[in-house]
């Protein structure tokens, strides 16, 4: 569904990844792993088509994600970003709904289906009857899950989400990505994640890659890449490994 | 919804009301039979006065409300700041220098509106050009050189001001204090404002994404860089054209916007139309009140918008927390 051919991406003159080939196949959750400035958010960007890369190109469907037209894209590929701002107030239901922009024609208003699917989406992070408030009333976590809520009210089959548990309480983090992980089950359906916690990616992730610090990465099945000679590698640090019922955990030694 | 269609409506019942108000105030005492006669084209005494003089002005007056408020709801979502007005990028102050200069030169009226339309596009070029010259197009480079520029300019208003025999001071304090006196013909006007709003009524959904942030913007469809350069064009053009017919009115173009964003949300889809129609309201029955209040004479309406809209705002503000 989506690719990357030989795509090399710097910023400031730094290689964060060079010359990374991966196919990103429906039924797939993967997984970015990597230490602060490893270039996660800049490959989540890229891999949305929002940003240049320096050779190599992300493909979606078979096409150079750049020149696929803007609305025809935002309707495969959604992106949750790592923070937001809001210079402006706005209710929790506008800004859902705001998640169906590129479903509607310039001259279209949202419609009584907009309107199911952004309380559905609502519904799903929990947050139902929270439409009429304001954002600004709202706790970071809330906000976060309304971000989300936007996100699914998008309805695309490929989600790319920066650090999607940023914010939320540990009840909200699993369930919020048990949920999300379980949407990559549908039909034509892909997920891939950016997280910062490996026993989460543990947890929800079928493959994975690893940026290293140094442009290498390495990415494959999850149950391979996320060893802990790889983990110590791109940490900088050495860890304890935890088993347990069959699982495995990882904590800084 | 309902709420947002309840303001437009009532906004719509209000432009008609707040035009007949202006046409008939005024020096000369016109009762309502005679009016409506009048205004329909039947000759007779009153008609000169308010088809020649009254309905005029009270139009120009109303097109440069509505421009200057549809202006700032734009530049309030490109710059991404609640504190821009029409005039903070410039344009105006391009437009006072060359007006204040043809009034120098002894110019007519006409001169000056070409010469401030001329300085308006001309400061709108220098600012665009200045800030696309850097290799990233940000909105606080925007702001920046276009805060900058109109520095500029206010140093040459003041430099001009300075120089300029006493007599002729009072007509340019009146300029940029916003004056209709010289406004004239309001044809152009009306068809800028309605071209105007339809125009930026077509970029309502992309400009309420806009208020999001540009990189959910662009995630969710939109090209950013494009809608901007649209958005700042069109703003400036609209604010040119109300300093070209009215000097630098103050206080609509800021708080209009942030008045109905208090009644009736941020969706522009509601916000532009609806401060068309208050911003042209509002100035209309501003400037009729600064004809008539201590006539015979005339005060500038750039006084009487900040003296009636910063109570009204204020009070706005205090009731909505």
């Amino acid at each position: 569904m989506l690719e990357t051919r030989d795509l090399s991406l710097s910023v400031a003159h730094r290689t964060l990844c060079a010359r990374l080939s991966v196919r990103f196949e429906a039924g797939q959750n993967w997984i970015i792993l990597g230490a602060n400035g490893s270039g996660k958010t800049t490959l989540l960007h890229a891999l949305a088509g929002l940003r240049m890369s320096d050779r190599g190109q992300v493909s979606l469907d078979g096409t150079d994600i750049r020149t696929v037209p803007h609305r025809q894209r935002a309707r495969r590929v959604g992106l949750l970003f790592q923070d937001f701002e809001s210079a402006f107030p706005a209710t929790v239901l506008d800004t859902v709904l705001s998640g169906r922009y590129p479903h509607l024609e310039r001259w279209q208003w949202e419609g009584a289906e907009d309107y199911r699917l952004a309380e559905a989406a609502l519904d799903q992070v929990q947050l139902a009857g929270f439409g009429d408030r304001a954002l600004a009333t709202l706790s970071g976590g809330e906000r976060r899950r309304v971000e989300i809520a936007t996100m699914l009210a998008q309805d695309t089959p490929i989600l790319l989400l920066d650090e999607p548990t940023n914010h939320l309480d540990l009840h909200h983090q699993v369930r919020v990505l048990e949920q999300l992980a379980a949407r990559a089950q549908r039909p034509g359906h892909l997920n891939i994640f950016v997280l910062h916690d490996v026993n989460l990616a543990l947890r929800f992730g079928t493959h994975a890659i690893l940026l290293f610090d140094d442009g290498e990465h390495l990415h494959g099945p999850l149950s391979e890449i996320l060893q802990r000679p790889n983990l110590e590698r791109l940490y900088h640090c050495s860890l304890r490994e935890i088993r347990a019922d069959g699982a495995r955990w990882y904590l800084p030694a | 919804m309902n709420r947002r269609l309840l303001i437009i409506l009532v906004l719509l019942a209000a432009a008609p009301l707040s035009l007949w108000f202006a046409v008939s105030q005024g020096s000369l005492d016109i009762g309502g039979t005679a009016l409506w006669h009048a205004l329909l084209g039947e000759h007779g005494a009153a008609y000169l006065v308010v088809r020649d003089l009254r309905l005029p002005r009270a139009l120009s007056a109303f097109a440069v409300g509505g421009l200057l408020a549809l202006s700032g709801a734009l530049l309030q979502v490109l710059l991404r700041n609640p504190l821009a007005d029409p005039y903070v990028l410039g344009v105006s102050g391009g437009a006072a220098v060359a007006a204040l200069l043809a009034m120098l030169a002894g110019f007519g009226a006409g001169w000056m509106r070409a010469g401030a339309f001329l300085g308006a596009m001309i400061s709108m070029l220098v600012v665009f050009g200045l800030s696309r010259a850097a290799s990233v197009w940000m909105q606080n480079r925007l702001l920046l050189t276009g805060v900058v520029v109109a520095a500029g300019w206010g140093a040459v208003i003041s430099l001009v001001l300075s120089l300029a025999p006493t007599a002729q001071v009072q007509g340019m304090l009146f300029w940029l204090i916003g004056d209709l006196s010289y406004a004239g013909d309001p044809g152009a006007a009306l068809l800028a404002l309605a071209a105007g709003l339809a125009v930026a009524f077509w970029l309502a959904r992309p400009l309420n994404l806009l208020l999001r942030g540009e990189t959910v913007a662009a995630a969710l469809g939109e090209d950013p860089a494009r809608l901007r350069f649209v958005i700042y064009l069109l703003a400036s053009s609209l604010t040119a054209m109300a300093v070209t017919l009215a000097g630098c009115v103050g206080f609509v173009g800021l708080v209009i916007p942030h008045i109905l964003r208090l009644a009736g949300g941020a969706d522009h889809r509601f916000l532009l139309p609806a401060s068309v129609l208050l911003g042209g309201e509002f100035l209309t029955i501003a400037d009729t009140l600064a004809r008539s209040w201590v006539a015979p004479t005339q005060l500038p309406v750039g006084v009487l918008t900040a003296l009636l809209g910063v109570p009204v705002f204020l009070y706005l503000l205090v009731r909505a927390r």
